[in-house]
């Protein structure tokens, strides 16, 4: 009872608040982790969308409809996320700003790619999901976990004109799976890996692994893991007189690593998410979702951002038709929470991205590295 | 003069004594725990981690009083012996001697719970992260020139200290006193009881013993890797472990020689082969030696006791 009241009242703000619009309300989908463990990651870009939407429809909406929201909870479970896709089809909605993890978008493309939806996630960074080019109405606003590796092993090769390399891991999923694709970006390059290690994470001492990488003297150790035994092996190293250049990722960007590496860690290089928290409108967003007890987490600027790609597109494309939103979102580029985005022909960010960082003088300082078009 | 890869054999060789001198100072406290009690002293690697976090604070309490890099080392190195010897003596009183006459998990059972205990302590009390340790080595005066090829000052330390250690204690053992005691006890505790042994003063100082040994590898470590975390105990002390069992669980000589072939094997593995195959060699020779002899290489058989 008290939440149909709710809905009355919210109906009647509606009316009140927005102008009137003609025709039937033009659907969006949102989907995500709404509940469970990973709630943090869905709930927030789910808000940031709600927030973007109700300002449209105070603009006016889209084609002088009103834009409805249908938001789905895929609690990042596959199974579950083909379940709302399917209904995303039942209701007939326009596009879906989604899924929020990798595996459960993997799945519930499937369904959207048999019904012609097009689909843009904030959040889901496997590289497969754009580069086997099996799902062509997919985009993200976010980049996918080669982006990383190819700013990499393109730094290593335009600006520090390395010809060898060492690759060394912490045997884990994320500093594994990065350090083999900087391994795999290298060797596209024509830069010769002459080693590539694992080490054990909370190991003694890494004094033989330092040796082997002495021996080999490589240009450059690109290391995927995280801070903890990245600033042990570069001290090792550093106190056996080795001069090599090292990059890491953005598991290693935290003040602990200069704070344990001490003058070690100077010159370290890291590729890392750039800093976007002076751009205006991420600030306005951030604070107006702030005021609603709500936070932008981890992916609610980049669903923000994503919402008004769509709308730009649509808005451009005067349609709903996917095949002309998508010609759109190739072709346009919008001023959004993450700067100005724009997308490549495989539905990935271009513009917004990584950015590469060097420990000077105890900080990370941005080196606005761009790599060569 | 010795070719390129003759240094490089040389190289990998300190690396891993090194490394085995380490294992083996910690896998001293375990053998010789195991030898008198027939117990495995979980707790020892925490003991070790609270080593190197008493070194850590001393070191720097000294370090503001202007000391030079040789005494700071001195007094890190006896500040953590004594602190760790103090702890083993209280786990061994509030978790271990109640149990004395309990079934043999009890004590098991105990002594996770106090290795979970003072890992979550020093979590409360000091910090979740990692913390910088002062850098005593770096400052020592460089090798010669004709050595520093082949080692690092403070591998050199790291071996001369853990030789006069080791020494000490198999003199100890021996021949004092407290030493002939420990043999006894470990040979028959009730027959050395009632001969006079106080059993329970010579358990005692093995703990206070084999925690100051373990402290000791921990701040040559630290102070050589340059930072230590709650955590540095669990994998070191599963190795140290496996060390003890390599040599021969119960065997004091046994320990220092599984220390030393599970270091060398280690950071063979790793130089000739690839980093990451380190523990499936080391664990490889585990399995190899206790299929050949499964009392260790330097255990002795003994019939298990009813």
């Amino acid at each position: 009872m008290k939440s149909l009241l709710s809905l009355a009242w919210l109906g009647v703000f509606g009316v009140l608040l927005s102008p009137a619009f003609a025709g039937e309300p033009l659907k969006i989908g949102v989907a995500g982790s709404h509940s469970g463990d990973l709630a943090p990651y869905g709930l927030p870009a789910k808000h940031a969308v709600e927030l973007a939407v109700s300002e449209l429809n105070q603009k006016g909406g889209l084609l002088g409809r009103a834009v409805e929201l249908i938001a789905l909870d895929d609690v990042c479970k596959p199974e579950t996320a083909t379940n709302v896709a399917s209904k995303m089809v039942s209701e007939k909605v326009v596009a879906v700003i989604g899924h929020i993890c990798s595996s459960a978008t993997k799945a519930a493309l499937s369904i959207y790619r048999e019904a012609n939806i097009l689909v843009i996630s904030p959040s889901a960074t496997s590289p497969e999901l754009t580069l086997e080019h099996q799902n062509p109405l997919f985009f993200r606003t976010i980049p996918h976990d080669a982006r990383q590796a190819i700013l990499q092993a393109q730094f290593a090769v335009e600006a520090l004109k390395v010809k060898t390399a060492a690759v060394v891991h912490d045997k884990g999923d994320y500093g594994k799976g990065l350090a083999l694709l900087v391994e795999q970006e290298l060797r596209a390059r024509g830069v010769e890996v002459l080693l590539v290690e694992g080490v054990t994470p909370g190991a003694q001492d890494y004094s033989a692994l330092i040796r082997k990488i002495g021996r080999a003297n490589p240009d450059l150790i690109a290391y995927g893991g995280y801070h903890p035994e990245a600033s042990k092996i570069v001290a090792q190293a550093r106190k056996k007189g080795i001069k090599s250049l090292f990059i890491s990722g953005d598991g290693i960007k935290d003040p602990s690593f200069l704070k344990i590496g001490r003058q070690h860690a100077e010159g370290y290089y890291a590729t890392s998410p750039s800093d976007l928290s002076l751009h205006p409108l991420n600030q306005k967003v951030t604070d107006q979702l702030k005021a609603k007890g709500q936070v932008p987490g981890n992916f609610g600027l980049q669903a923000h951002a994503a919402f008004s790609a769509l709308a730009h597109a649509i808005e451009e494309a005067k349609s709903t038709d996917p095949q002309k939103i998508k010609a759109e979102l190739l072709r346009l580029t919008t001023q959004t929470t993450l700067g100005p985005i724009s997308f490549d022909a495989n539905g990935d960010l271009t513009g917004a991205g990584f950015a590469v960082y060097q420990v000077q003088k105890g900080e990370f300082v941005d080196l606005h590295f761009s790599p060569k078009p | 003069m010795i070719s390129d890869s003759g240094q490089y054999f040389l190289e990998i060789a300190f690396s891993g004594l090194t490394r085995g001198s380490i294992y083996a100072l910690i896998a001293l406290g375990y053998t010789m725990v195991y030898g008198i009690l027939g117990l495995i002293n979980f707790a020892h690697g925490e003991v070790y981690m609270i080593g190197a976090f008493v070194g850590l604070i001393f070191a720097s309490l000294a370090s503001l009083l202007g000391w030079g890099p040789v005494s700071l080392l001195l007094v890190a190195l006896a500040s953590a012996l004594i602190w760790a010897g103090a702890y083993g003596w209280s786990i061994e009183r509030i978790a271990y001697r109640p149990l004395r006459q309990a079934p043999r998990l009890a004590p098991l059972i105990s002594a996770i719970g106090m290795s979970i205990f003072l890992r979550e302590y020093v979590i409360l009390a000091q910090t979740p992260d990692f913390v910088a340790f002062p850098a005593l080595f770096e400052r020592l005066p460089a090798l010669p020139e004709s050595l520093d090829g082949y080692l690092q000052a403070a591998e050199l330390v790291i071996l001369m200290v853990t030789l006069v250690v080791l020494s000490g204690l198999f003199g100890m053992i021996k021949f004092s006193r407290l030493g002939k005691a420990m043999r006894a006890i470990a040979q028959d505790r009730e027959m050395a009881l009632l001969l006079g042994v106080d059993t329970d003063k010579v358990i005692s100082m093995t703990f206070v013993l084999g925690s100051g040994l373990a402290a000791v590898g921990a701040v040559m470590i630290s102070a050589h890797i340059g930072q230590i975390n709650y955590n540095i105990g669990f994998i070191v002390g599963i190795k140290a472990f496996t060390a003890a069992v390599l040599g021969g669980i119960g065997s004091i000589n046994g320990a220092a020689l599984g220390g030393l072939i599970l270091g060398l094997t280690e950071a063979f593995a790793t130089g000739y082969v690839s980093s990451d195959y380190e523990d499936v060699f080391a664990f490889l020779i585990l399995v190899l030696i206790l299929i050949l002899r499964p009392a260790g290489i330097l255990g002795q058989d003994r019939p298990e006791k009813v």
